[in-house]
């Protein structure tokens, strides 16, 4: 008899998982429908894909997509990682510290979305791209910090102290002992942060500029404006991005300490 | 010595929280002021107005032809339905995840692995294309409405653009929000604890009843949070399954800084919004500080 086992619970996880996961595969099934009208069946194509791959906007939105999340992640991720080293140690108020970078993750995007653009506005900044990857930077810091903070948890001082009886500097003891130590939880971090500003919708729906669209953002419009076989198909792609990264993300998490 | 590590990481620290008091506090703030403020001529914010509470009052009442105050219920019902969708969402998320969890966490290790990576995949998928795939689904030339047309006798069935086809995009966006903290608990939980029960003579329904959800309750309390406080700011369900009497919050507040160009007004709603928010969480915490054990 297994203590941990209680009726139906098999039963409801399954039905969960399935509806957790049948919305996903009904769009990359119907992303390889060949009709236009999309409800018919007639026979699997890639025209919708090579359709995409042609559209100068679609390529113009994802170029955007990438230079600002590749800018963001990359900058929340040193931002994260020196804050992250600061608050190894006990120091008072270090709780109110972690609050603060927490605060993205707690306050509805809506909210912030909004005041940022009210912020840039009244101080006569520009929107585009630039706007955008301040306001991304800013929410991608906790993705980045929770991994790069775990990984640190999990590792003992006593390689640093070693490193340092034998009279490896500060500075050397940082490159050549915790940072190759820290290195699985730094990407973790910056994987995590990249696909957070790739699939943001909402920062970059207010902050995106005339010319400056991302993936999301078009994609949002192009809804508004009608079903079509191409949405099918570059969420489909999105979706295929984002659970690779993840993926990868997750492993280099288990990665052994 | 000790100051200089003090000092270090100061420095080290300083850019994150530059970052997030310049990016998020400031903002806040500035939003609060506006709050007070009043929209100008040309749509955009009267700096010079004097401050007063009168987008607040706006929320509740509206001037009528004759120049009195009458009662508006536009916002307020907007208001109550942003908190009502809220609640049945966290409850749908909870009655689906509890058993999920629960279940995950008797797997083997590797059983348990793969379920986290099922679970964590949607929480990190595009919330844009997770909902069109609904709108893909529940859509009036769909299969699923044409299965349901055969099946219901009453008329044809309309299955987007109303309050259950918002619920169902809100379960299904945050339910990953409600299983992993569920999870957690149930991770570290003493088993022993159901042995116990059942040799004293407790069936598991109530072996569960009696011992298993009592303990699970700080699980999901922070489930429950995390869960209702992003939909009771949710934009795109509403905005893509919703129709025009569907509408939360979140499509006020985009209606006000998009359309409707009265800044001053959305940023009323919003910090009523947050508001609302810091409400909830304070009741959450008084409530754990209540229950820890002294």
């Amino acid at each position: 008899m297994n203590l941990r086992r209680f009726p139906v619970m098999r039963e409801i996880s399954i039905a969960v998982l399935v509806f957790l996961y049948v919305p996903v595969i009904v769009l990359t099934v119907y992303s390889f429908n060949a009709n236009r009208t999309a409800t018919v069946w007639t026979h699997a194509s890639f025209d919708w894909y090579l359709r995409i791959l042609a559209n100068p906007s679609i390529r113009a939105a994802t170029w955007n997509s990438i230079v600002l999340a590749g800018t963001s992640a990359t900058a929340a991720t040193l931002i994260a990682l020196l804050a992250a080293l600061a608050t190894r140690r006990a120091f008072p108020g270090r709780d109110t510290t972690e609050t603060l970078l927490r605060l993205p993750l707690i306050l509805p995007e809506i909210v912030v979305a909004v005041a940022t653009l009210l912020l840039f506005v009244s101080l006569g900044v520009s929107l585009g791209l630039g706007a955008m990857i301040a306001a991304h930077t800013a929410f991608c810091i906790p993705f980045a910090y929770l991994p790069i903070r775990a990984r640190l948890d999990g590792m003992s001082g006593s390689y640093e102290e070693a490193a340092q009886d034998l009279y490896a500097d500060r500075f050397r003891t940082f490159r050549r002992v915790t940072m190759p130590l820290l290195w699985p939880g730094v990407m973790a971090g910056f994987t995590l942060a990249f696909v957070t500003s790739l699939d943001d919708f909402l920062t970059s729906f207010f902050l995106s500029g005339p010319g400056t669209t991302t993936l999301p953002v078009y994609i949002f419009s192009a809804i508004r404006a009608g079903i079509t076989p191409e949405i099918n198909a570059i969420s489909t792609v999105m979706l295929v991005i984002s659970i690779l990264l993840v993926s990868l993300s997750f492993f280099l998490g288990q990665l052994r300490r | 010595m000790m100051q200089s590590a003090a000092v270090r990481q100061l420095v080290l620290l300083l850019p994150a929280l530059g970052v997030i008091v310049l990016l998020i506090g400031v903002p806040l703030g500035l939003m609060g002021w506006v709050s007070l403020l009043e929209k100008s001529a040309s749509a955009g914010v009267d700096w010079q107005a004097s401050p007063g509470a009168g987008n607040y009052l706006r929320l509740v009442w509206e001037e009528d032809f004759d120049g009195r105050m009458i009662l508006n219920p536009t916002y307020l019902v907007i208001f109550l339905r942003s908190v009502l969708q809220a609640a049945v969402t966290t409850l749908l998320c909870l009655v689906l995840g509890l058993p999920v969890a629960l279940w995950m966490a008797g797997l083997t290790r590797t059983g348990r692995m793969v379920m986290l990576l099922l679970v964590t995949i949607p929480f990190w998928t595009n919330l844009l294309v997770r909902n069109y795939a609904w709108l893909i689904i529940l859509r009036e030339d769909g299969w699923t409405t044409a299965v349901l047309n055969r099946l219901w006798p009453f008329g044809p069935v309309q299955l987007l653009y109303n309050d259950a086809a918002v619920a169902i995009g809100l379960t299904y966006s945050f339910l990953p929000f409600m299983i992993l903290p569920l999870y957690s608990v149930f991770e570290k939980f003493d088993w022993r604890l159901i042995e116990a029960a059942l040799d004293l003579g407790a069936t598991r329904r109530r072996a569960l009843r009696r011992v298993v959800l009592p303990l699970a309750l700080p699980g999901i309390v922070a489930g429950s949070l995390l869960v209702f406080i992003p939909c009771l700011g949710a934009f795109v369900t509403p905005a893509l399954l919703g129709g025009g009497k569907t509408a939360m919050l979140g499509n006020v507040i985009q209606a006000q800084f998009g359309p409707a160009r009265n800044w001053p007004f959305g940023a009323a709603v919003s910090i009523v919004l947050l508001a609302i928010m810091l409400a909830v969480m304070t009741a959450m915490a008084l409530w754990r500080s209540r229950r820890a054990p002294r």
